[in-house]
């Protein structure tokens, strides 16, 4: 199933290596396998970039997946996505994103634009929590 | 209202700057200050497209910014201003005896640079900003966001990493 990282996941602290963890547990290590995780810690801004491009040169992936749309990973990402036309960038990453992306046959964009509406459609109150007084 | 923060960060503009300080301080805008960033609209648009659309940023060089301080400073809303280097930081202090803290928030990892905290990491013309800084009485701490302990300068420049 695995064919090397297709997906570079890039997060603040150890939030990448959790999420890429939680992908392994709940559908295998070949799933995992086709991400890699990448964390922002103790690098600045040019350190970021650089080690994000080699990350993304190294597993030829296609798509950075990123967490906050205003933090250092997506600015980096979006910087490198502008010299290297044809690298995608997907913010507000949650696991069911990834697992939608990590367990498709192919890694296309349209894999990823599907990925985006499971995250997405993942995320709801499913209980209210509210009392009645 | 004033610049709430005066702060010195690698990164510029990231999760901490706008999520970490904006919400808590209601930071109506971001004066960020860089020579290169304020004669690049593609860098400009970089960095603003990380920002929710509540919060301006404005994009200056250091002699832009000091020219401009005491509007900003007029404006209603709550800001925050950000410099990429002690150097920037230190010119702005040296043209402007308003500021008179500097939070140092960011100065991560690059060869030449010894471990002082997680967050910040500094070479010695870096160490001679920051003093230069507290010799004309300006506070300077290093505090990545608003929960944490300011460590002052004095500790700082004695640790070793962690």
């Amino acid at each position: 199933m695995s064919d090397g990282p297709r997906a570079i996941v890039a997060a603040h602290g150890d939030l990448a290596e959790g999420l890429v963890s939680a992908v392994s547990r709940v559908a295998g290590a070949a799933a995992a396998a086709r991400l890699m995780p990448f964390s922002n810690s103790t690098l600045g801004g040019a350190e970021l970039v650089d080690a994000l491009r080699q990350a993304v040169a190294s597993t030829g992936a296609q798509v950075v997946f990123t967490d906050l749309p205003a933090g250092s990973c997506t600015i980096a990402a979006r910087r490198i996505a502008r010299e290297s036309p044809g690298l995608a960038v997907v913010c507000g990453t949650n696991l069911p994103m990834l697992l939608s992306f990590a367990m498709a046959s192919t890694g296309g964009p349209e894999t990823w634009r599907v990925a985006v509406q499971k995250g997405q459609a993942a995320m709801c109150i499913a209980e209210e929590g509210a009392r009645a007084d | 209202m004033p610049i709430e923060v005066y702060r010195i960060d690698d990164r510029l503009v990231h999760g901490q700057v706008v999520v970490g300080w904006g919400q808590p301080l209601a930071l109506g805008f971001i004066v960020l200050v860089d020579d290169q960033v304020a004669e690049s609209a593609w860098e400009q648009d970089l960095y603003r497209m990380g920002v929710p659309p509540e919060m301006a940023v404005h994009f200056e060089s250091v002699a832009g910014a000091l020219s401009r301080l005491p509007a900003y400073r007029l404006l209603p809303d709550p800001g925050l201003l950000l410099a990429g280097s002690t150097a920037a930081m230190r010119a702005l202090v040296e043209g402007d005896p308003d500021i008179r803290h500097v939070n140092v928030g960011g100065l991560h990892h690059r060869a030449g640079r010894s471990p002082r905290l997680r967050f910040v990491f500094l070479d010695a013309a870096e160490e001679a900003d920051l003093r230069a800084m507290r010799a004309r009485g300006v506070e300077v701490s290093a505090q990545d966001v608003p929960g944490a302990v300011p460590v002052p300068l004095d500790d700082l420049l004695t640790r070793s990493g962690g």
